[in-house]
């Protein structure tokens, strides 16, 4: 689909705990086709330390009514400002902006797994590819039990599993010590987005067990749309942007030291 | 027109704007041979501004002529080359390469980029240097000839001089002022080659400066450049003396800039009763 930069109403701002909101966007356009591990960058209105576009993932669509939404943690004076958006504001947003994660096939069992703000796009990600007929599960990880947010709306795609950092909800410790792991599941694939840390460490257990795994990256950017080369990661193929090539990448495409 | 490395090849706009409505476009900076670039990170935001280290990152010569010139060729707008070397023979080369091209109007010679070890700003920052490398592809090429200047001088206008005298059929300036950030909390470095060029409104004064000093300087045609954001600034660098001016930035955050830039410009000439730019360049009262 084209990119295009439009101005969206925010229908929706909702502050889901401590520093982290779900702003719902409304197109007066059609949105055409959304890919789930795409982004938008949005300019932040009325922040003027915050000099480049921010880029978020899609977090969750709603075609019919022309509605998307973004999951916004507020890390600072940026997010800040996107956090007292209010109904009715509108919001500068360049969109839909990269690749995407792969399609399942219908017989397919996928993981996708979420640190932190990482857990945006694999909303989108598990109602459509459990539209597609996929088997889903879904291991989110947080530093706290008061980080955890959406695991309702995840249950309604597959079975949830939890880390926290501290032990205070699900299984103590990083999504690579869930037992999710160990069980005798035979994922065809993992699916992840998170903190660089912790998409290493699963890109690595990924390799271990043999599974396909993607991973959504976060690299800095300042266009989002293939021109400044700023976010580029080292590839079998070169250094490639992360906002065009990616933000999706198959490990395999990567070149990490796991 | 747009600023080379802030506007891609052109396709990446052509989802937003109609490019054959600019007067030109700068491609991204290219040279001989295939460059990766510098690692990542290569951009940090600053104050009303940002640093790049992007390091020329480009697929050389050879790739371009096959691959990206059949796709800008078709624009209906000046479709100028940006040429880096690391030597005066690679600068040569490259452009006797794209001499041979119809469909391109002009090189800028690029004699600034901060972010390469070799060459690139070294060229830029010395006089019997920018002199050099100037008159060596100037008896290549028999197009307009640009050259792109580097802010990181002490005299900028002795460079401007120079590379004029030397056959130079305008001049572009200013590229990005070498600048770098860190992080406090750990103490490294924000980019992975420590320093990078800044750009942005940040360095808008100084390149107005810059722009106004050469353009009393020379006889050529200056570009002007620096941290354009919206009409009023493009229009201040014309007062200052540019003939034309250079969106880079800008083109990051909002890619329908250039678009809004023409039309405050039409704009401000209603407003002004001025029947052609023509009038504003270098009209500055004093």
């Amino acid at each position: 689909m084209d990119k295009k930069v439009c101005d969206l109403l925010i229908i929706r701002n909702i502050k889901l705990n401590h520093d982290n909101y779900l702003l719902e966007l409304e197109s007066d356009e059609l949105l055409g086709t959304i890919v789930p591990g795409q982004f938008v960058n949005v300019l932040v209105p009325d922040a003027p330390s915050t000099f480049l576009r921010r880029p978020f993932s899609i977090h969750e669509t709603n075609i019919s009514n022309n509605r998307f939404s973004i999951l916004v943690k507020v890390v600072g004076e940026g997010t800040r400002k996107l956090g007292l958006l209010q109904p009715g504001n509108h919001l500068n947003v360049i969109f839909p902006l990269g690749n995407g994660f792969s399609r399942p096939k219908n017989y397919e069992k996928i993981l996708l797994i979420g640190g932190g703000v990482g857990i945006a796009p694999m909303m989108h990600m598990a109602r459509e590819s459990k539209e597609l007929g996929a088997e889903i599960h879904i291991l989110l990880g947080a530093r706290t039990d008061k980080d955890h947010i959406l695991i309702e709306d995840f249950s309604k795609h597959g079975p949830v599993y939890l880390t926290t950092n501290d032990g205070s909800l699900g299984v103590h410790g990083f999504v690579t010590h869930h037992p999710v792991f160990s069980a005798d599941h035979h994922f065809n694939r993992i699916y992840c987005c998170g903190p660089d840390p912790m998409t290493h460490a699963v890109a690595a257990k990924a390799a271990q067990l043999d599974i396909d795994c993607e991973v959504s990256l976060e690299n800095m950017m300042a266009c989002g749309f293939g021109v400044c080369l700023c976010c580029v990661t080292s590839t079998t193929s070169g250094n490639q942007c992360v906002c065009t090539e990616g933000p999706v990448f198959n490990t395999k495409q990567l070149k990490w030291q796991i | 027109m747009t600023a080379s490395g802030t506007f891609g090849n052109g396709v990446e706009f052509d989802d937003f704007i109609d490019i054959n409505k600019l007067g030109g476009i700068l491609l991204k900076g290219t040279t001989l041979h295939h460059r990766e670039g510098n690692d990542y990170p290569r951009m940090a935001e600053t104050p009303s501004g940002m640093l790049n280290a992007v390091g020329l990152q480009n697929k050389g010569a050879q790739y371009f002529c096959e691959h990206i010139y059949p796709k800008v060729a078709r624009y209906n707008t000046k479709v100028i080359v940006n040429v880096n070397g690391s030597t005066i023979e690679e600068y040569i080369e490259l452009t006797q390469q794209i001499a041979e091209l119809e469909h391109i109007a002009a090189i800028e010679l690029n004699i600034s980029c901060p972010n390469v070890k070799e060459g690139g700003m070294a060229f830029g920052t010395s006089c019997p240097m920018a002199e050099q490398v100037t008159r060596a592809v100037r008896k290549v090429y028999p197009k307009t000839l640009i050259v792109k200047l580097s802010p990181n001088v002490t005299n900028i206008v002795e460079i401007a001089r120079a590379v004029e005298a030397q056959g130079a059929d305008s001049i572009s300036l200013v590229n990005t002022f070498l600048g770098m950030a860190i992080h406090a909390e750990s103490r490294r470095p924000v980019l992975s080659t420590i320093t990078g060029g800044l750009s942005g409104p940040a360095i808008k004064p100084i390149a107005l400066r810059m722009v106004w000093q050469v353009a009393q300087a020379v006889k050529v045609p200056v570009i002007g450049m620096g941290g354009i954001m919206n009409a009023t600034d493009a229009i201040e660098f014309m007062i200052a003396g540019a003939s034309a001016v250079q969106v880079g930035t800008a083109n990051f955050i909002d890619p329908l800039i250039t678009m809004k830039i023409i039309a405050g410009i039409e704009e401000y000439l209603n407003r002004h009763k001025m029947s052609s730019v023509n009038e504003l360049i270098g009209s500055l009262q004093m």
